[in-house]
């Protein structure tokens, strides 16, 4: 666990602004590819999608010619209009509502809420009527829709206990929800695709740091599955399950100390929900360790869930008890002196995978 | 506005369809087979008659944990509602809904959403889906006087405001929500005043007046399908039973209830139809006749129907 009080680390990623693209290579040898940040990923993956499919369109407050608070929608309002690209009031339920009634007559709408944490007004069409339509009408109802949200801080980026926070778990919890937060552009381009051609509602988790990260992204098109892990890196000795920016820290962490003859394998949680929990399984039981990591608070966060999936389907290869990585159980501080103490970074990670290696 | 025969006994059919599937469904309830809670809308079927006759079949209305009646005027067939009362998987939602939810699409009827005010902003979005499709299709949310002030209401009446979309928000003053008089949690006494703060236009109609809220409905349909943006319908109703069937009502005055039951609006249909000689007393009585046995009919249906296999427990959460 961190620790309030720690100094930042000149050398971890946390302190630095811009992220090493080396970290991850995931196009193809040889496959046409062009260099994206997370942010530009996920607009043109809603541009390809606008451009393919007449029924997809955005709406959000501060959108349109703003480009919204993270500017990821920049660009699309000149090229698709506002009647496609929908400036709203600051009606976040009305928001969520409003996305739900169009994709219930066959639209495909993408809805942004300007931060997770703001979400908490739009609870209620998300958890109790986008999620449970389909149910509740014997499948009569369909719900496409996607919700954009930013989330999670950290790094100097950080804006306090109303903008920071990461709430995956809220969403996770309501059956008939996907969950998607990705750690990478390639991922980000991918599943987003995915997350609007699919007939449910999928809230889309962004975070908020990695929007500036770049790496290379295949041009053709292309799309992830929804409800599957992805193994970021192979390894033999401990198994690494992460997500959202965390995966850059076990990424990090899993590099250095391969130099030390520990071998890392990086499972990343890039669906949520639902939990992929054999991809997880399959992986502790190759490796016999596991830590898991979150930024997420750690009391009933996303760790507790994997701790679980691990115990069930691989305690008998376990050779050493599993290693959590969490945020504190505490709103998000401001100074950076504190902040950097509610967040886990690469060195906890480090620290940790030195633990189960004991 | 002339309005034909055929209209105006079709109006007392749907409303005596209303009732009587009331009545039918507290039987059921009070002998144990309903398991939840029923929430009538004695009183109110005027109202949702004369909006649901000035749609078309593909215009839509979303409603509330109070909406049988509203199934049932858009069209709703009584054999499917009494089956999804009952869980039955021959029901509207294959016994997955209940009382509260029944939906019926084939008829444009979205849902009930039982989060009081949460089915406003989904019809906007609906209504905001056929103005960009450009179809001239409507959408209907209704809701209640309690409604009025959540968020839902205030948020989704703004936004269909300044994008003009085809929707009519039809507000049933019932004057209730659960037991919480309208005069104690509205401080204006016009309802429909809301809608000025919008820079919407309103409609308030005595809503025990199927004809008075058809002509309104009609009004505020054809603004909307011509792209002349949404309108605030306020219909004045009562809502006669208890907040659910049974609830003891300790709120209120038997003598209350009373007065307000002199305007209950079939039996004054009935009376204005054959006074105006718009029907004859056979005619009135045929309906209501006919009524009782479509009833009958439709119960066995749902009592012969079967309950959802266990096995099916994990259908429909998720879309393919």
């Amino acid at each position: 666990m961190t620790t309030p009080t720690k100094e930042r680390d000149a050398t971890s990623l946390g302190a630095k602004t811009t992220l090493p693209t080396d970290l991850f290579i995931q196009v193809k040898e040889g496959e046409e590819a062009v260099e994206l940040s997370y942010q530009e990923a996920i607009r043109e993956a809603l541009r390809e999608e606008m451009v393919r499919d007449p029924s997809v369109f955005l709406l959000g407050e501060d959108i349109a010619k703003h480009g919204g608070a993270f500017g990821v929608t920049r660009t699309l309002f000149d090229q698709f209009g506002p009647k496609r690209v929908r400036n709203t009031p600051i009606s976040e339920n009305t928001i969520a509502g409003a996305a739900v009634g169009a994709a219930l007559v066959g639209m495909r709408p993408v809805a942004e809420i300007m931060f997770v944490d703001f979400s908490g007004l739009a609870m209620d069409q998300i958890a109790n009527q986008a999620a449970k339509l389909r149910l509740m009408t014997g499948g009569q109802a369909k719900v496409p829709m996607v919700i954009r949200m930013p989330q999670g801080g950290g790094a100097g980026k950080s804006t306090a206990a109303q903008h920071s926070q990461s709430l995956e778990v809220w969403y996770a919890h309501i059956p008939g929800l996907k969950v998607v937060l990705p750690s990478t552009p390639y991922d980000a381009k991918g599943l987003m695709k995915s997350a609007i051609r699919d007939n449910n509602p999928v809230i889309f988790l962004e975070h908020k740091f990695l929007y500036s990260a770049r790496q290379m992204v295949p041009c053709a098109d292309y799309s992830l599955p929804l409800g599957k892990c992805d193994i970021k890196r192979a390894g033999s000795d401990v198994t690494v399950v992460a997500s959202g920016y965390m995966v850059w820290h076990a990424m990090t962490a899993a590099r250095a100390l391969q130099a030390e003859g520990i071998s890392v394998e990086v499972v990343d949680v890039r669906s949520i929900s639902p939990l992929d929990e054999e991809t997880i399984g399959q992986s502790v039981r190759k490796t016999g360790r596991a830590v898991l990591v979150a930024e997420a608070c750690r009391s009933y966060g996303p760790t507790g869930e994997w701790t679980a999936v691990v115990v069930e389907q691989a305690f008998d290869y376990l050779r050493a008890p599993i290693v959590r990585v969490t945020g504190r159980n505490s709103p998000i501080p401001f100074a950076d002196s504190i902040e950097d103490g509610v967040w886990p970074d690469c060195d906890d990670v480090t620290a940790a995978i030195r633990k189960v290696m004991e | 506005m002339e309005i034909s025969k055929a209209t105006l006994l079709e109006m007392l059919r749907r409303m005596e369809r209303i009732h009587e599937f009331e009545n039918t469904a507290v039987d059921l309830f009070k002998r144990g087979q309903v398991k939840g809670a029923i929430h009538t809308c004695f009183g109110m079927e005027a109202s949702h008659v004369g909006v649901c006759m000035a749609l078309r079949q593909d215009d839509l209305i979303a409603g509330t944990h109070r909406s049988h009646g509203h199934n049932i005027a858009k069209g709703a067939n009584p054999k499917y509602m009494f089956a999804e009362i009952l869980g039955k998987e021959t029901g509207y939602c294959k016994g997955r809904g209940g009382s509260m939810h029944i939906a019926a699409f084939d008829t444009g009827s979205l849902g009930a959403l039982a989060v009081v005010g949460s089915g406003i902003p989904i019809a906007v979005g609906a209504g905001l889906g056929f103005q960009m499709r450009e179809e001239d299709r409507v959408t209907v949310p209704f809701f209640g006087d309690g409604a009025t002030n959540t968020g839902n209401f205030h948020e989704a009446l703004n936004l269909a405001s300044i994008w003009d979309l085809p929707v009519v928000f039809v507000l049933e003053n019932n004057h209730y929500a659960v037991s919480t008089n309208v005069e104690y949690s509205v401080k204006i006494k016009d309802l429909s005043l809301r809608a000025q703060s919008y820079g919407m236009r309103s409609l308030h109609v005595d809503g025990f007046d199927p004809v008075c809220v058809y002509e309104a409905a009609q009004q505020a349909v054809e603004w909307a399908r011509k792209g002349q943006g949404p309108t605030l319908l306020v219909t004045e109703c009562y809502r006669i039973d208890g907040h659910y069937s049974g609830e003891p009502q300790v709120y209120r005055s038997r003598e209350e209830v009373d007065e307000w039951r002199k305007f209950e609006p079939i039996p004054r249909f009935r009376t204005y139809l054959v006074n105006n000689g718009l029907a004859s007393q056979a005619e009135v009585d045929a309906i209501h006749e006919e009524i009782l046995v479509e009833m009958q009919e439709a119960v066995q249906f749902a009592r012969e129907s079967r309950q959802p296999d266990p096995s099916t427990a994990l259908d429909y959460i998720y879309a393919d």
